[in-house]
Order: C-alpha cells, then structure tokens, then sequence
C-alpha cells in the first residue's frame, strides 16, 4: 500500500490519499518462479516446508476418517491451506504470541502441539486443550473473537516493553465482524506489535467472498485503520512468509501492524457436518485443484532436483506412522472422569460448590447402576 | 404471490425442523413483509436446513444471506422491523448470538415503550440451542435465562414439532420482539402430525401435556422428551404425574403451573442450563411465594451443573436424565 499526495482529479477533486495493494507471488501454479528465489527459500527450507505440508494433509485425512467412523466429532478440515498453516508455523518465533483460530491445526503442529492432544480436542476432550507454548491462546471458536485477544495480547507486548509480536489467523467471513473492525482500528491508533492473517479461502460456510464484502481486497482493510494491508498467493508458502517477514520488520522499525490477506481455496466441505456440493459446482472446485499448494511445491521440488519418488513415498510412510501413532494415543486414552468438569472452574475451589460435586457424584452412582 | 403448494391445509407429519421451516413457508406465502436473514439461510437452507428451499421460492430479496456478522444481524433486524418488516432472522447457534443481545437489550426490547408506541420491533430471533448432539465448544450451552432476564422480549421455546409450527407462527405475527430457541437435540427426533394451516398457537402460556394428581413436572424444549419418559415410568409405578410444558419462558404463564402444584402439592422443575440463577430458580421461586401452603415437599429443580457445558464426551453427564427426574420425584414424594 502507497499513500500519496496527488494533484486535481479530472471531476475536480483533490485526492488526499490513494491506495494501491500489492499482491506477492513467487511461485505461479505450474511450478514455475514468477520472480527470482527469495533469500530465505534455501533448498533446505523449501524441503522442510514441504514436508509440513504434506505432514498436515495426511494428519487432516485421518481426522476426517475418524470422524467419519464415529471416533471423533465435528472437524475443520485445512485441505488446500497446507501452504497457509505452515508460512505461519515457519515464521513464528517461540517466543511470539500465536493466537490462532479453529483451522488451524497445521500451525499448532509446528507450535509443538502433540497431534493426540488435537485430536482429542474435536474428539470432545477438554485435555485436547492442553498443550502448546503458554503464551499462545487456545483454538477460537466463536468468529472474530481471537482478534480482539490478539490486539490486547500485543498492547500487553507493547506495555511491557517486550519484543516479541502477536500473529493471529481469522477466515474471510470473520472479517465482516465488528471485532475485526474493531480490532484493526486499535492496532492502527495504538501502533500495535500486530499481524492479522486473513485465510480468504473464499467462502464462509456457503457464503461466497463475494457476497460477504464488496470491496475488491480484504487487505484493504487495513486502509481505514491506518495500517498495512498486502494480499499474497496464499498457496505459496514463499509469498505468505515474505509478507510475514516485512510484517515482522515493520513492527521492529516501529511502523505499526499489518493486515495480510492470503488467498487461499478450501478445497474441503466447511467442517465434516457440511456439504459443500449445496453450494458450488465441482467444476469450480476441480479448477482449484489446479492450484492445490502441496502438488505446486512438489513440482517445484522436483524441478530443482530436491524431490524425487522414492523421497515422497518415504515421507508418505513417515507421516503415515507419526499420524497413527498419535491416533493410538488418541484413542487409548482413558475417558476423563465426569467431575472434570468442576476442574479448573476456579483456581479457589469455591466450599459451596461441593453442593453441585454432590449432585454429579450421586448422578454418577445413578447412572452406573441402570446399566 | 408465489404458487400455494404449501397453502393446501393439509394433514403433514413431519419433524420439528420441518414445522419451523412450514411455518415460515406458510407466512412468507401470506404476508410479503415476512423477510428471512442470517448466516448461511439461503444458498444452503441454513446449517440445519431450517430455511430449505426459501431462497429459491421467495428469491434473495426475501431471503438473504448476510455477511458473517450476528450484531449486524440483530441491528438489521431492529432496523427492517421499525419499517413495516416483519424479520426472522436466524442465529446460527445460540452460542454466536451474544454480540446480537446488544441491539435485543438496548434496542428492540424497548423500541415501544421508548417511543411511546410510535415505533415497535415485530421481530424473530431464531437459534437453535441446547446440547447431547456432540457439537464442538460453545455450541450447546442453554441460555434462556439471560434472555429471559431482560424487560420487553418473548422468549419461545417449542417442544414438540406441532408447537414449533404453531408458536412460531405466533412469534412471527406477534408486534414484539421474539426470541425463538429451538432445542436442536429434538429436531429430528420423532414427528408429529398436524395441519398445516397457518393456525398459530398462544404465546405466554403454558401447555399441560399430561394431566396428573401425584405431582407436577415442568420443563421446555429438549427435556421435555426425558420429562414425558419419566412420566410414563411414574405411571408404571402408580404415581400420576401432570407434565407441564412452559413453552413461553417469557412472559412465564405462572398460573397454569400454580393451579396444578396447588392440586398436586408437589413440584419438579427440569432444565438443562446450569442450576442456579436459572428459569427454574424463577419457577421454584413463585411456587413457594404463591402456593407455599399448597405444597407437600419442597420444589425440586433437575437441572445441569454451574459448570460450562462439558465438551461432548462428557456432556450426557451434564444434562438431565430420566433418572435424574425420578431421584427428584422419590425425593419429593418421601416428604410428608
Ligand atoms: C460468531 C459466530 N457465528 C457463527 C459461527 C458458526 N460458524 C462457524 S465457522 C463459520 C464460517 C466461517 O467462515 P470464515 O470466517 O470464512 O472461515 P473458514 O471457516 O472459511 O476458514 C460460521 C458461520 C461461529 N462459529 N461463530
């Protein structure tokens, strides 16, 4: 984005701002550069990177099965975000703040969540919630909600004087919400240690990109805050991550936050109680199979002679492994006591609330003898 | 006016999803201020398919799909009901509908009494809430009181498929603002059948489903399902149990119940919000203000836990069960 001073407009006008966003692509779908290999995309970072992706999609596959057998509940899929989840992980840094929203397990991954603890999160296990660095929030369910967090967690940052930032992932339909607004405002007034990423993955539900905003770019946005706003190929890990980095150096040399808008395409239903055929045409989707990130990376893996078949298959079975173990876990946990749910509802266990214990204990005793 | 094929007043036999959707079909056919919007309501008939086939009938100037935001949504529908509208607006969980209450509480409840009558909010609030069907966090909580607490709004919640389609009905075409909550755990658990003829049932009453001597259960919503079971087991056992559904949360039709626990001198409250502060503490509460020397035993409330809502693996441990209700009728009817 550009602010200028200009002259007369043709209708007479005298333009006090102009806006342009830019758009950052490394790597066109077929694979190929669309400007000079960044810096930072070493042959060994592009590996690494690639090998998250296809990490996530097989973790993602197995999520679904198992809720599709019964075994787990309702579930976000990343299909086709692999190159979104993992440009996060790879530009956090431990000591960042990583507020994240529901889909984002790819990240949490990188985050050193253990994958049993995820998916005993959707399996609907309140210990799914508990790993990860201590500063991070937990997933975000209630839309919008995680940015108005990530804006106080990063005046926390800011107040304490620490240098560290805040990153914070939200859907395009998320962006509707006043807490968005709301959110992007104050970063802009409080020069905030901020960065919002949009995962615009072009619907929100059943609601097409279109029809939630008529502006041109969610990146613009940023515009009526004061801040930053760039769009990227949400399915090039490399374009994600340079808009990451020039984030994070904005906020180092005190130029305040950032608003990146990544494109991406679900390439999933919405969750697994959605069905995504209502609402698109397959033809729609089978174009953006044309853009799908993990093949894009692969090629050109391959076309720097970096990947081959017998490294993917030997991956593939690594993963394969990694996963099913973690569902062994998953699955052989045993089932959390019902007073759990009295856990952790205060630090100081309040002495009237032995009443309500009293009540679950007696309930368990009834529901343990009619069976 | 689009083709009548709903306008047959014919017998149906359907789920209490289909009876919302019905219902909503038959006013939109009969009142063209009827409009419907939310998230996800038209394209996709909404996540339950309440709104299923509305779009493509009425068109998107009538059914529209807003963009993801409920405190729009709440203003719209204040905004659009100020203006000879007559919106039903859908939340798609009762857990997003928060940020909403702001224009429920400060605007809509007091549009009429603000402006002296000059200006009214005729408005629906729909969402489905409630928990038991494995929903991710925050999708299950039960929170009609917080709705109930505040002055000037109806909150409605149907029980059964013929109530849905005739309270709602009555919600649509009532001049105030209603919240309708739809217990989504029975939204396809057994059907009914009823005509489908427009015909509204009261608001601010309650519904006796059972008439009894022994005692006197209350409940609404989803719980009315284990409130009836428990009857039955009652009755196995010689003990005539009166089942009330209350159905109308706001105003609360105490009468009904009062006229009942004075003749049976006992009283069961069940709920599935958390126990205290809740619409059963506001029940138990008249009951003893008002028929106290009637009573037999002290009201019991079976209600679920001033916890959160356990996530799903948990949560059939939270929400009352048939043997809860019995444990609590045992109770009261040891007492002399
Ligand atoms: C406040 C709120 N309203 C509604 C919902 C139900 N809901 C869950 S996900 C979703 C769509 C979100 O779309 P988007 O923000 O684009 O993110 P995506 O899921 O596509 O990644 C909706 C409406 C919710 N979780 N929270």
């Amino acid at each position: 984005m550009k602010l200028s001073q200009s002259r007369v407009t043709e209708q007479g006008h005298v333009p006090l701002a102009r806006f342009v966003i830019d758009w950052i692509q490394f790597l066109n779908e077929h694979g190929e550069w669309t400007q000079p290999r960044p810096d930072f995309a070493t042959d060994e970072w592009l590996r690494d990177m690639y090998k998250h992706m296809v990490m996530t999609r097989v973790f993602d596959q197995k999520a679904i099965a198992l809720q599709r057998t019964g075994q787990m509940g309702t579930y976000p899929s990343s299909l086709g975000q692999e190159a979104f989840a993992t440009a996060i992980g790879i530009a956090l840094q431990n000591e960042d703040v990583f507020v994240p929203y529901y889909r984002d397990h790819g990240t949490l991954l990188m985050r050193g969540y253990d994958m049993s603890d995820i998916l005993a999160y959707w399996g609907g296990d309140e210990r799914g919630s508990t790993t990860g660095p201590k500063q991070d929030l937990p997933l975000c369910v209630p839309i919008a909600t995680q940015i108005t967090h990530a804006a106080g967690a990063a005046a926390a940052l800011k107040i304490k004087a620490q240098d560290n930032l805040v990153i914070t992932t939200i859907g395009d339909g998320g962006t509707s919400k006043g807490d968005f607004f709301e959110s992007l405002n104050v970063a802009g007034a409080w020069q905030l240690p901020l960065i919002v990423v949009v995962n615009n993955n072009q619907y929100a539900i059943s609601v097409p990109r279109e029809i939630q905003c008529g502006a041109k770019t969610l990146a613009q946005k940023a515009i009526g805050a004061g801040i930053h706003g760039v769009q990227v190929d949400g399915n090039d890990p490399m374009a994600l991550y340079q808009a990451l980095l020039e984030a994070r150096q904005r906020i180092q040399q005190h130029k305040g936050a950032t608003l990146i808008e990544a494109v991406t395409y679900r390439l999933g239903d919405h969750t697994t109680a959605d069905d995504a055929t209502r609402y698109r045409s397959n033809d729609e989707v089978k174009e953006a199979w044309l853009k799908d990130p993990v093949k894009r990376l692969q090629s050109l893996l391959a076309s720097l002679n970096l990947w081959d078949e017998q490294r993917e298959q030997d991956w593939q079975k690594q993963c394969a492994k990694s996963v099913d173990a973690a569902v062994k876990r998953y699955l052989a946990r045993e089932p959390q006591q019902p007073a759990a749910m009295f856990d952790y509802l205060y630090e100081q266990w309040p002495e009237v609330m032995n009443e309500q214990l009293d009540l679950l204990i007696d309930k368990i005793d009834r529901m343990s003898s009619s069976h | 006016m689009a083709e009548a094929i709903q306008d047959t007043h014919e017998l149906v036999d359907t789920v209490l999803l289909e009876a919302v959707n019905l219902a909503i079909h038959w006013e939109m056919q009969h009142d063209e201020n009827v409009v419907v919007l939310g998230e996800d309501v038209g394209s996709n008939g909404g996540v339950f398919r309440a709104t299923d086939g509305l779009k493509q009938k009425f068109g998107f100037k009538r059914v529209m799909d807003t963009p993801l935001a409920e405190a729009l949504i709440g203003g719209l529908a204040v905004g659009m009901s100020t203006q000879g509208l007559r919106p039903i607006a859908e939340i798609q969980f009762s857990g997003f509908i928060f940020p909403a209450l702001e224009h429920l509480m400060c605007h809509a409840a007091r549009m009429r009494n603000r402006t002296r009558g000059r200006l009214s909010c005729p408005m629906v609030l729909r969402a489905p809430y409630g928990g038991g069907i494995h929903a991710p966090e925050h999708h299950s909580e039960s929170i009609e009181a917080l709705m109930a607490h505040i002055p000037g709004l109806r909150v409605v919640i149907p029980s059964s498929p013929a109530r849905a389609y005739g309270l709602l009905l009555a919600a649509i075409r009532d001049p105030d603002p209603v919240i309708f909550l739809e217990p989504k755990r029975v939204y396809r658990s057994s059907k009914q059948s009823y005509e489908n003829n427009g015909e509204a049932l009261p608001l601010d009453s309650c519904f006796t489903l059972r008439q009894g001597k022994d005692i006197t259960l209350v409940s609404w919503g989803a719980s009315i399902a284990e409130t009836l079971q428990a009857a039955d087991a009652l009755a196995e056992h010689g003990i005539d149990a009166e089942v009330i559904d209350v159905a109308s949360i706001k105003p609360l039709d105490m009468q009904t119940i009062l006229i009942s626990v004075a003749r049976t001198g006992r009283c069961v409250i069940v709920h599935e919000a958390a126990k205290s502060f809740a619409v059963g503490a506001e029940i138990a509460a008249q009951v003893s203000e008002k028929c106290f020397l009637n009573l037999q035993a002290p009201v019991q409330r079976v209600a679920g836990f001033d916890t959160h809502m356990p996530y799903f693996q948990n949560e059939h441990y939270y929400m009352p069960n048939v043997q809860d209700i019995l444990a609590a009728v045992d109770k009261s009817m040891k007492e002399e």
